[in-house]
């Protein structure tokens, strides 16, 4: 499923640690948790420095989240700025002060496993920098590529086909043809589902340099990547999406009022556009996934109520292999621990249906037969929380 | 008629002895799918479930010509299983199997084509032509034979169709789920393309979801190539963009990959798109019908 997050991201000097590894040129940096740390890698580094908050989310430098400094004292001062600062929710506890370089061009590069070209493809252009996006809508013909055969391996004309597609200078296109391999490189042997580069920038006095890097790795490959699994900062995950991950839940947090409860990544997604589409709005994205047991709609159940915008809970349950009576004795055992109690509608249909809603008629609940009717009453209830379906 | 699977489909069932593959292969003896053999490695002369256990893939189809494969084995070993069946010479693939990782998946899909062979999934409820074979996880008893083609990314959204179809009245040929996997093998083209010959599928529903441009594809392809009636059902209309794909995915599929998208490129090929799930398969119903 591609809505649930299949890759982990990481930040960026974690990024470039990986890829210094390679020996790729990346300008010296260190990281710091607060002024002075930042005042003593300025001091270090020398010369004017780029402080960076380092953030898990894109769009930093708009707000207000890289600065520039002439100064140890301005880099503390820059990054007292910066640690502590909102960026979309997350809170900077960290900054990456980095040696600042005199940019001519900002170039993209990019490498991606490519679900369309079933391929590993390199992506690079002339226009790189913040605004790479609105280049690829407006003017893709500025994004050129190549397929890397996932049997074949990479090649070696084809970081030259790209350094000519977007006229590096003849001097450094051996060097830009060299990043491009490493990128390939880093992405198989990271089983990195990106590794990006933006901008990489050609500087006044012609060499190449790494300013920016961005590595996703494959959650389903961190098993033979234990170090990396490390990497994982929970700091920035939303506290009800890791406990959600950590009970083995596909949970997207949203901002609506309706918890969902569904198994199956696509009756979840349908499930919230039905509430939609009924008049409500869903607070969350939940798979309990296949054959699950009455534990983990226990553990469902409780971190949808930990989100004190949610005033109903809609359950949406096609059994198959997930059987519909271990799903009702996890809605009643969580039942007498909840931290609060809300209007429930139940749907329950397929495998051990009888079962189930016998289960859950004991606990004085009652299970709908159809989606959309469930949509509508869970849609109600919400609307009048006193009107309870309990 | 059906596609992929039928009355003449021999059955082998990597990871036999797992607890997957063992509930499973129970429920398919049980609905009259003819399993002819498992393969658990070391477990080799045993008996599960009523059917002969061989070590290795080569073994099994030697002695029970065995001419489908389906595989439960754990995500991390599920890509040797693949090319191990396709290594027997086992045309079709179906992998139930689910968190392999994509760099593996990449590499399988070329090695599985080159060897001529067809691969479902990784990741998929596996399918079923009612009546007549089940090869996969979902629940038998919602489908009847009948006329509608069914071919989704996703599993239990399927379940919800299908029984609505069923409720209907309206039988399924055959419905495939090729799963949501960022790379899968056989796709919405490929399994819309058997239905368009296959003499006894008169209209196909074809569910889909947000991300990629699979369902885009399959638009051109419908608009080119098929006769038959399309209806169409896409989830995630509703899901937040910025929780989507980052920059390089953007970038990547240029723009495509949202349900307007999608929706959009299905009704530009004369399919018709529902709002629920419920709908299409009033829409599809009223098609065959009509």
């Amino acid at each position: 499923m591609v809505w649930s997050p299949l890759f982990m991201k990481i930040h960026e000097f974690q990024a470039k640690d990986i890829l210094a590894g390679y020996g790729l040129p990346i300008p010296p940096g260190h990281v710091a948790t607060t002024p002075e740390e930042a005042r003593a890698a300025a001091e270090r580094i020398g010369g004017t420095v780029v402080v960076k908050a380092q953030v898990l989310v894109g769009g930093r430098g708009k707000a207000g989240g890289v600065k520039l400094a002439a100064t140890p004292d301005e880099a503390a001062e820059k990054a007292a700025d910066i640690l502590g600062m909102d960026i979309k929710g997350i809170t900077v506890q960290r900054v990456l002060v980095a040696q600042a370089v005199d940019i001519a061009t900002e170039i993209y590069l990019g490498v991606i496993l490519d679900r369309t070209s079933k391929a590993i493809t390199i992506m690079a252009s002339a226009e790189g920098g913040v605004e790479i996006e609105e280049v690829a809508r407006e003017t893709p013909e500025k994004i050129h590529r190549v397929h890397v055969h996932p049997l074949a391996g990479y090649a070696d004309y084809q970081g030259r086909q790209l350094a000519f597609d977007i006229g590096i200078p003849k001097d450094l296109s051996r060097d830009f043809a060299r990043i491009v391999r490493t990128l390939v490189q880093a992405l198989n042997d990271n089983d990195a589902e990106l590794v990006e580069i933006n901008p990489l920038v050609i500087t006044e006095d012609g060499t190449i340099q790494c300013i920016d890097a961005k590595i996703n790795l494959d959650d389903n490959a961190l098993y033979r990547h234990k170090a990396l699994a490390e990497l994982r900062d929970h700091d920035e995950e939303e506290p009800a999406e890791r406990a959600a991950r950590e009970a083995g839940l596909s949970f997207v947090k949203l901002d609506g009022t309706i918890g969902c409860v569904v198994n199956g990544a696509g009756l979840a997604m349908a499930t919230m556009d039905t509430i939609k589409l009924s008049g409500g709005s869903p607070a969350n994205f939940l798979d309990i996934g296949g054959g699950a047991r009455a534990e983990s709609v226990e553990n469902a159940l409780r971190i949808i109520l930990d989100d004190e915008n949610v005033n109903a809970v809609l359950f949406n349950i096609f059994g198959g292999i997930t059987r519909c009576d271990e799903v009702a004795r996890g809605i009643v055992s969580a039942l007498p621990s909840l931290s609060r109690q809300v209007p429930m509608v139940v749907r329950l249909v397929g495998t051990n249906q009888e079962e189930g809603r016998e289960i859950l008629r004991e606990a004085g609940l009652v299970a709908a037969d159809s989606m959309q009717a469930a949509s509508q009453e869970v849609v109600r209830v919400a609307a009048s929380p006193e009107a309870s379906a309990l | 008629m059906s596609i992929l699977v039928d009355e003449n489909t021999r059955l082998l069932v990597q990871g036999i002895t797992g607890r997957e593959g063992t509930f499973h292969t129970e429920q398919m003896v049980h609905y009259g799918t003819q399993v002819v053999a498992g393969v658990t490695p070391g477990r080799g002369g045993q008996e599960a479930c009523g059917v002969p256990v061989f070590n290795t893939v080569a073994q099994a189809v030697g002695e029970t010509g065995a001419n489908v494969s389906i595989i439960f084995v754990p995500g991390p070993f599920a890509p040797d299983a693949i090319i191990e069946a396709v290594d027997a010479g086992i045309p079709f693939v179906v992998c139930i199997s689910e968190h392999i990782p994509v760099q593996d998946m990449l590499r399988v899909h070329h090695y599985v084509n080159i060897k001529g062979a067809r691969l479902q999934g990784p990741n998929c409820p596996g399918l079923i032509s009612p009546g007549k074979a089940k090869v996969g996880i979902m629940a038998g008893d919602i489908h009847i034979p009948g006329p509608v083609g069914v071919v989704s990314r996703s599993g239990t959204l399927t379940y919800e169709v299908v029984s609505h179809l069923t409720g209907q009245g309206v039988g399924q040929s055959t419905v495939v789920g090729i799963g949501g996997d960022p790379v899968i093998g056989t796709g919405f083209i490929d399994v819309l393309r058997m239905f368009e010959a296959d003499p006894e599928t008169e209209a196909v529903v074809m569910i889909g979801e947000i991300g990629g441009t699979d369902e885009e594809e399959a638009a051109n392809f419908v608009k080119a190539h098929m006769t038959k009636p399309v209806v169409g059902f896409i989830a995630g209309r509703t899901a937040p963009p910025e929780k989507r794909m980052g920059h390089a995915g953007a970038i990547v599929s240029g723009g495509v990959g949202t349900a307007e998208s999608k929706i959009a490129a299905l009704q530009a090929a004369g399919v018709d798109v529902a709002d629920f799930p419920r709908e299409a398969a009033l829409l599809a119903a009223k098609r065959i019908l009509s």
